[in-house]
This record gives structure tokens, C-alpha cells and sequence, in this order.
């Protein structure tokens, strides 16, 4: 595959159509320029089902959400490709149900059946903890976005996500990284806050950041914790400049972590509740510092688990019962942010979809367009964003996999512009092959 | 500190002018024969173990650098060969390891996701800690320091992740058969040794590359596939931005198109993974670098390694990597610039590049004398050498390896793991590595300790292993004499006043220590 050949075609035969994305506002029908998808459906269909009409649902109105005026951002990044179709699912669309017969998930008001969002669209039953906020207006999703680059690599496809330049190699450094080096500077070295073993991709640059360790184990205290150890430590390193900062630097992260860490066991302990489990341990965690301590504006968490080739299940299964606890972690993280939630916008987001049609295994394989979600305080939520290419069968990608219609950069950077409030000149650094003339402000803020 | 000065800390330091008066006596002068002895056990080494510093003293540095740089002349101890021959999937080929370790994702591709999922498990636990084991024992054990330091160096060089499909089956048998044989040979056989490896021809997709309507130019085969061509000029050879275009690239890709990897040959035994397949290949004439290469098959392919190899921007790029890599993270240009000329006129050879390098003022320069921050790798393997920790469990080094950010083979892109502070150094990094070392001091760390296998439904417990129990707590004076001349006085006098408990942990984990 000549990936940089592909890009540099794709740019020129699309800054007119089709990667422009379209912010919608109010409530949308189908766009006119898809007639043909519904003329050549509706012969086949109109016995058996009657299809919806397209839907993007329409944004709650509502005045602008006081935070402390700090802007946070956090991803939350689904490695290993979600099935998309079955986040957001086109109930609306009988070519959804003949093409995943075993997998689908069922209409809304049936059982185990999706979540009417918009008439057309609707929610995998499993993400029910996120209905309120649908309904409240501060969750949306960017429906048939991704990663221009062709792609089916995981390693790869996360890899240009990662750097924010897709079809390119050797970037050095993660979008996030520069995402902080732009932003304005700030002694602390708790800006951006990673939970996990090691700094991924998507943070990797000049820099500092500080990674937590996750799960029960995070906050034990270990042998650097120990102030008669740390005080000797510092006194090593006192004489060197640029180790002893770091050194410091390290210290001072590990004591906040530490503290918060005491002092919401004894939250737990007086609210008599016990520990959240898995994902929302860590989200728990990181909604709490980052409400705490308006110095960490980026939050970045990894979850995987997604690579659902075999017996992914419909409203019930494997892919039910991996969305469930994310659900639960991601509106534990809102709770968590408390008054910092009207500050933050959380973004999920993974490699590439899965492929439209069901495989001989009751699962999908490696596809292309996916769902990118946002929620926060301030987030034009009830509403789905981008412009639906369709899926019958000349409207897949390769015949195969839903098409993507927005960048995945245009949210990010729409993101990076109106809510982190980056100026025209740092954005060219933070999406270099995706300048300020590629700006295409999604209309997805209040 | 003060004797070993660093120009920010004394720029930091300006108002003190005593101290920058000292300093800038004790920078110039020259290193003496403890701290040379140091020097080459942390350059072309992974650090001294116990012993070491006294015994290169002893034969002096010259010789020392002489012995690394002839690693033949080295005998390997019995006890690692011994260990080396035991791994029963390391020692088997290519060839091997395909047939008996599928079902692959190679066409037709008919293996069910489940079998896939088995091979891929059974590969995670019979391949790829033997893979590991041999890295790690050879890094710790090997006499031919030098050997392990520049097979890492091309590994990273010419870098392939274990986690991609196939590559898993096969980067044990690139490192063993393609990189350390030649890590100080002549590049131009490393570079076609590379070339024609099937872990590279995998990872880089040449394997499926084909010339534009080639008559088997088909499904999975069917277009060409820049990937390797646009690797091979900017990472391997020539380096970004030294003047080849795109144009080049592609002219690159259709002289490799057709070089495979030889998949229904090897399921029959084949013991060659590589073929050259012309019904894939463009057979047309390309313009490559300014050059015209007829069309000529397979020949087309070794003409351009040829001329990759000679050409200047090529050895100007190795020669700057080598510098990074050995001297400073500041760009040396006149050592950079005279290394280039010797692989010019040595016809790339790499030993005679490093001859010059060793050689070099600026090697020796109290400058860049414990200077170089360690990678978490370096890091993890001189710890395990200074407290003479023996590796009898990999897991344990996988994970902290892991946590610092540097797993084995786990660069998933082509240009491999960076090796300057830059990369390396941020806060958390140093509290795990602190945190890792103190687990070194008391004997009983897992790495030390062979793993038993779970007993069998309804058999009795295991017994141990015999060599599992055996190591003893570290030492901190036996260590501090290891280690001696790294720790700076003032560290010293800080260890010195430490509880004994926290002492190993302190000698390890104090900023001397971090450096190399």
C-alpha cells in the first residue's frame, strides 16, 4: 500500500466533498444527496420492515455550563477497534439487520434491544449508564469518523491516531505531548496525567508526564513513599541539575497521588460503599485529581479488549459485557470531576470500525469508519455528528467496512481550538499535515 | 559532582566562582585510569559486574578495546553456551519455526480465528521467552560485550516488532543469525542480510509487494508496497532529508518487488525463507538516485543495496547514529564527519568505524564521561551485572522492562528505541527505577528465582528447582567496589550515612548510577 500517495489523493479529491465534515445543528433529516440509498432499499424493505428516516437527533439548547474556567480534556482511547456499528447503532436501517444477522442489535422496545436516540440511531443497550447523559445534552457522537490512512493494522492505525499524523512513520512525538507543550506553560509536573504502566504513543514528546499505575495496587505505598527514604534520595540527587528535577518532579506527583489516595479510602470507608471495580477504580481516581488539581489538564486512559472477531454477541455477549463496566468508569470519571465535568470534554475514541457485514464466526473483522464519542459539561450533546454516508453496499468503504466521512482530526482539532483555546499558529504544530486551512469547526460545543 | 562537572551545572553556578574555577581545572583534565577503565565497561559494555574494573586496569583499556573488537578472540563460557543450546524453539530455523508453530495468516488463509488465537498463544509461551532468555543472558553473561552492545544497537537500527503477526516467529533468528554475526562485520552484508530475512520482508510488507500488473499481481499481492523501499532510504541507509525524493522511493519499491518470502516453499521444507519471485517483479528500467538500473531481475535489488551502502549520506548517517550512541547526545560534527570518511574508505566496515571512534578525543573527554543517560534496558541489565544477579526468570526483567517504557522487541515502529536523555528522562521514570533496584538488594528478587511450574492436577507439589534458592544479599561495600569510580564523594558520603538496608538501593538508584 502506497499510504502517503493515498493521503495526498485523498486530500485533493475530497477538500471539496467528502471528508469535509458537516456540523449539524437542529434537528436533521437525511441530506439530500443520498436519495439512492434509500430508492434501492426500499423495494426489498418495504414488505418486510419500513426503514427510518435518518436521523441526527437534536442538541439540547442550553445556556453555556460555568466550570472554574480551566479547560481539561481527556481521551479515552479503546484499543483494539470497537465495533462501532453496535456503539451507535442504525436501527433505522434494515441493511443493518441483514447484514449481521446474528450480531445485530435489536430494535429499540425490544429485548435487549438499542436505545432510541434519534428515530434513525440508537445506543447498545449495555451503555444504559450513559442515557442520562443523552438526555441531559452533554454526550454526542461523531458518527462514521476515523483515520484517513487505509490501514487494518492495529499496531499501526493506533500508531497514527497516536501521533495525530496518519500514513506517517516517524513522527516523534504524540498529538497530546505537543497538545501540552502548546498550552501555556506551567511549572508543575502534573499537567498531564496517564494511568498505566508506561507513557503511550500518545504522550510520548518533550513534555513532562506523569503516568499513575493503575488498579488497587496504584497507591500502596512502596518504598520511595517512605519520607526517611525520599529525604535521603533528595539529598543524592540534590547535586544534579537536570536528574534532581525530575527527581523532584517525581516526588511531588507521587505525594498527590498518595494523598488523594488516602483520602478518598476514607470517603469510602464513611460512606460505608465499597470500591468501584476495575475501570472506575482508575477513572474514580482520575476524575477526583484532575477536579482537585486544575494544574493536570490532559487525562489520557487506555482500555482494551475490543478485537472482537468471534462470538461478539448482540445486546447481550462479549462486546455487551465489555461495554458495561465502560459505561460504568466513564460516568463514574463525569461524577468524579464533580464541577470540573463543565470544564472537560472526555473523548473516546479507537483505531478503525469493524467490517459492516458479520463474519462466518459471529464476529467482525478489521474495518474502517467508526463512532467517536464526546461527553462533558458543555458538550452540544442528544445529538449525532458528521454526515451519515449510508451502508448499502455502494455507499462501504471497499464494499466492506463503513465509510468515514470526518477526520478523526477535524474533532480534535475543533477540540483543540474552541475548548483547550489554541491559537491558529500552535495548531499547525499540534496537526502538521492538517493545518488551520483544513479547520473544519464541528459545531459539537456550547 | 565536582569531579565530573556537567557545562549546565556550572552555568547554574556561575555566581560561585571558587567552585567554576574547580570545575573548570578538573574539566580539562584528563581521565585517569580507574575512570577509563569505567568508561569503556559503561560504552562498550552494559557496566562493570563485580571485578570487572580491576581486570580492564589490569590488561589496560587499549587492550581491552582490542579484545571487544575482535569478539572471536573472546571464549564464551561453557555455562552460557551450555544455557543457549538448551532453548529447544531459539535453535530452531525460519523454516522450522513456520511449520511447526502455524497456523499462519498466510494464504489461502483458511485457519479459523481459534486456531489462529492457539498459535498466536502457543507462540507468546514457547517462542518468545527463549527470545528474551538469550538477549538478556548474553547481555549479562557475554564476555563479547561489545558484540551484545552493537546487536542491540542495529537491532534498534533496523528495527521489527514482535508483536506484529509473524515477526514473533522470526526477530530470535534475525538477531541470532542476521544482526550479531555481523554487528561488527562490514555493512553492506548486514544490510543485505536484513534485506533478505523474512522478519524484515513480514514487517515491512516487501513480502507482499508486487510490480504494477505483474501476471501475479493478485488479492493480497496485488500492488506495490512502498513501506520497506521508503524505510530502507530514510532509516537504514541515507537518512530523512538527504537528498533522495519520492520518485526514488518508488523507483526503489519496483527494483524490490518480487523479493518474498518463500511461504509454499518453507510449508515443503525449504530452508531458504527467501525467494525472489519475477512474476511479481517490474521488470522494467528504473532511475534510482540519479542512476539507471536496468531491468534485470533479481540483480536489480542487490545493485541498489550496493549502491546504498557506498553512498556518502549513508555513512554520514551511521556515522552520526554511532557518535549518539557512544559519545554524547550533543552532536560531535568533526567526529561524526571523520568517522564518515573511515566507513567510505573501509568500505563500511564497521569495526574500523569503531576502531576510529575509540580512538577519538572526543570519546575520551572528561565531557562526555558519565554523561550519557542510561536507557531503561541499560539500566535494568548494568543493575543485574553490578550485583551479579543471575537471570532465572525473564518474566519479572519483561515487566519492569515493561513499566520503564522499553519492552524487548517492543517498538512497534520502524525506527526503533531512541537512546538519548531526551527520550528517557522524565519523573516517574526515575522513582521506577529506583523502585526496581531496591528489589536487587536483598537476594531475593523473582529474576533470581526460577519460575516452577504449576504441579499437575493430583501429582504432587514441585520440589524447587536446585539453583533457585541460592543468591545472597547484596553487598553494599562489595558493591560500591564494583562500581567504584561512578558514586561521586559527595554520593558517597551520603550512601555512607544511610541505614545498611538502603544502602544497595541508594548506590543503584542515586544519579550516578542513571549514567553511563
Amino acid at each position: 500500500m502506497n499510504r502517503r500517495d493515498f493521503i495526498r489523493h485523498l486530500g485533493l479529491s475530497t477538500t471539496g466533498a467528502i471528508l469535509i465534515p458537516v456540523g449539524l445543528s437542529g434537528c436533521v433529516v437525511a441530506p439530500a444527496s443520498k436519495p439512492q440509498a434509500k430508492a434501492k432499499a426500499a423495494p426489498i424493505a418495504a414488505a418486510v420492515v419500513s426503514d427510518s428516516p435518518l436521523s441526527y437527533g437534536s442538541p439540547l439548547q442550553r445556556a453555556h455550563a460555568a466550570g472554574d474556567g480551566t479547560p481539561r480534556m481527556i481521551v479515552v482511547f479503546l484499543r483494539g477497534a470497537v465495533d462501532g456499528l453496535n456503539v451507535v447503532v442504525p436501527h433505522g436501517d434494515h441493511n443493518y439487520y441483514k447484514a449481521r444477522p446474528g450480531i445485530a442489535v435489536s430494535r429499540p422496545g425490544t429485548q435487549n434491544g438499542a436505545i432510541d436516540l434519534t428515530g434513525y440511531f440508537g445506543l447498545h443497550p449495555a451503555l444504559q449508564a450513559l442515557q442520562p447523559y443523552w438526555d441531559g445534552g452533554q454526550l454526542a457522537f461523531i458518527h462514521a469518523s476515523g483515520s484517513p490512512d487505509m490501514s487494518r493494522s492495529h499496531f499501526e492505525a493506533q500508531d497514527y491516531m497516536e501521533t495525530g499524523t496518519p500514513g506517517q512513520h516517524n513522527t516523534r512525538d504524540g498529538w497530546m505531548n505537543r497538545m501540552l507543550s502548546v498550552m501555556a506553560p506551567s511549572s508543575s509536573p502534573m499537567q498531564a496525567l496517564t494511568l498505566g504502566e508506561s507513557v503511550p504513543r500518545i504522550l510520548t514528546g518533550r513534555a513532562v508526564v506523569a503516568n499513575m499505575p493503575t488498579g488497587r495496587d496504584a497507591t500502596r505505598p512502596t518504598l520511595i513513599d517512605r519520607p526517611e527514604v525520599n529525604q535521603t534520595y533528595a539529598a543524592l540527587y540534590a547535586q544534579d541539575a537536570a536528574l534532581g528535577k525530575s527527581y523532584r518532579d517525581g516526588i511531588s506527583a507521587r505525594k498527590e497521588l498518595m494523598a488523594d489516595a488516602s483520602s478518598s479510602e476514607q470517603k469510602a470507608a464513611n460512606n460505608g460503599a465499597p470500591l468501584p471495580n476495575g475501570l472506575s477504580i482508575d477513572t474514580s481516581r482520575l476524575g477526583r485529581l484532575m477536579r482537585s488539581n486544575p494544574d493536570i489538564r490532559l487525562g489520557f486512559i487506555a482500555v482494551g479488549g475490543w478485537d472482537t472477531h468471534t462470538n461478539q454477541g448482540n445486546g447481550n455477549g462479549q462486546l455487551a459485557n465489555r461495554l458495561r463496566p465502560l459505561a460504568d468508569g466513564l460516568t463514574t470519571l463525569a461524577r468524579e470531576l464533580g464541577p470540573a465535568f463543565n470544564d472537560t470534554v472526555i473523548v473516546v475514541m479507537s483505531e478503525f470500525g469493524r467490517t459492516f457485514r458479520e463474519n462466518g464466526n459471529g464476529g467482525t473483522d478489521h474495518g474502517h469508519g467508526n463512532a467517536m464519542w464526546l461527553l462533558g459539561g458543555n458538550v452540544r450533546g442528544r445529538s449525532i455528528y458528521g454526515q451519515w454516508p449510508g451502508i448499502d453496499d455502494n455507499a462501504l468503504n471497499e464494499g466492506r467496512d463503513l465509510a468515514i466521512t470526518t477526520d478523526f482530526r477535524a474533532v480534535l482539532a475543533t477540540l483543540a481550538e474552541k475548548h483547550m483555546r489554541i491559537g491558529d499558529p500552535a495548531m499547525q504544530k499540534l496537526f502538521p499535515q492538517y493545518g488551520a486551512g483544513n479547520a473544519h469547526a464541528l459545531n459539537f460545543l456550547v | 559532582m565536582s569531579t565530573r562537572p556537567r557545562l549546565l551545572s556550572i552555568a547554574l553556578l556561575l555566581t560561585c566562582v571558587a567552585a567554576l574555577d574547580a570545575n573548570a581545572q578538573t574539566e580539562q583534565a584528563p581521565l585517569n585510569d580507574a575512570e577509563k577503565a569505567l568508561h569503556v565497561l559503561n560504552r562498550l559494555a552494559y557496566g562493570p559486574r563485580p571485578g570487572d574494573v580491576d581486570a580492564v586496569r589490569h590488561i589496560g583499556v587499549k587492550r581491552y578495546i582490542e579484545q571487544q573488537l575482535n569478539p572471536d578472540s573472546l571464549p564464551m563460557p561453557p555455562e552460557l553456551t551450555d544455557k543457549l543450546s538448551a532453548l529447544s524453539t531459539y535453535q530452531l530455523t525460519s523454516t522450522q519455526l513456520y511449520q511447526q508453530y502455524g497456523p499462519p495468516s498466510f494464504p489461502p488463509n483458511t485457519a479459523t480465528p481459534e486456531e489462529k488465537n492457539m498459535a498466536r498463544q502457543r507462540a507468546n509461551k514457547d517462542i518468545t521467552p527463549q527470545v528474551h532468555a538469550a538477549r538478556l543472558w548474553l547481555a549479562t553473561e557475554s564476555p563479547r560485550q561489545l558484540q551484545e552492545v552493537m546487536t542491540e544497537f542495529w537491532f534498534n537500527h533496523f528495527n521489527v516488532f514482535e508483536g506484529k503477526e509473524w515477526v514473533r516467529y522470526w526477530d530470535g533468528e534475525y538477531e541470532k543469525d542476521v544482526l550479531r554475526p555481523n554487528a561488527l562485520g562490514n555493512f553492506r552484508q548486514l544490510l543485505g542480510a536484513v534485506a533478505h530475512h523474512p522478519a524484515m520482508l513480514y514487517y515491512l510488507d516487501n513480502w507482499l509487494s508486487s510490480g504494477v500488473n505483474t501476471p501475479e499481481a493478485k488479492g493480497r499481492f496485488k500492488g506495490l508496497n512502498e513501506n520497506y523501499g521508503r524505510e530502507l532510504l530514510e532509516l537504514h541507509t541515507m537518512g530523512v532529508d538527504s537528498g533522495y525524493t519520492q520518485a526514488d522511493v518508488i523507483s526503489l519499491a519496483r527494483i524490490l518487488s518480487g523479493w518474498t518470502i518463500d511461504e509454499k516453499g518453507m510449508k515443503d521444507g525449504a530452508q531458504q525463507p527467501f525467494i525472489f519471485n519475477p512474476r511479481r517483479h517490474d521488470a522494467g528500467d528504473k532511475l534510482f538516485l540519479g542512476q539507471t538500473i536496468k531491468g534485470s531481475g533479481y540483480q536489480e535489488g542487490e545493485q541498489a543495496l550496493d549502491i546504498l551502502a557506498r553512498h556518502p549520506a549513508t555513512a554520514h548517517f551511521i556515522a552520526a547514529k554511532l557518535v549518539q550512541y557512544f559519545v554524547s547526545d550533543q552532536p560531535q560534527p568533526a567526529l561524526s564527519e571523520k568517522l564518515a570518511r573511515r566507513f567510505m574508505s573501509s568500505n563500511g566496515d564497521i569495526k574500523a568505524v569503531l576502531h576510529t571512534l575509540f580512538d577519538s578525543p572526543e570519546f575520551w573527554a572528561r565531557s562526555n564521561y558519565q554523561t550519557k543517560f542510561k536507557t531503561p534496558y541499560q539500566y535494568v541489565v548494568s543493575s543485574l551485572r553490578a550485583t551479579a544477579t543471575p537471570v532465572l526468570n525473564v518474566k519479572p526483567i519483561d515487566g519492569v522492562l515493561n513499566q520503564l517504557g522499553q519492552p524487548l522487541y517492543g517498538w512497534l515502529t520502524p525506527e526503533g528505541y531512541k537512546f538519548s536523555e531526551e527520550a528517557w528522562l522524565n519523573p516517574d521514570a526515575l522513582l521506577r527505577r529506583i523502585n526496581f533496584v531496591n528489589g536487587l538488594s536483598n537476594g531475593k528478587s523473582p529474576i533470581a528465582r526460577a519460575e516452577t511450574p504449576p504441579p499437575a492436577p493430583g501429582s504432587a507439589p514441585a520440589t524447587p528447582l536446585p539453583n533457585s534458592a541460592a543468591t545472597v544479599a547484596v553487598d553494599p561495600q562489595q558493591l560500591i567496589q564494583t562500581l567504584t569510580p561512578t558514586l561521586a564523594p559527595h554520593s558517597l558520603s551520603t550512601v555512607s550515612a544511610a541505614p545498611a538496608n538502603l544502602q544497595v538501593g541508594l548506590i543503584l538508584g542515586g544519579p550516578d548510577f542513571m549514567k553511563r
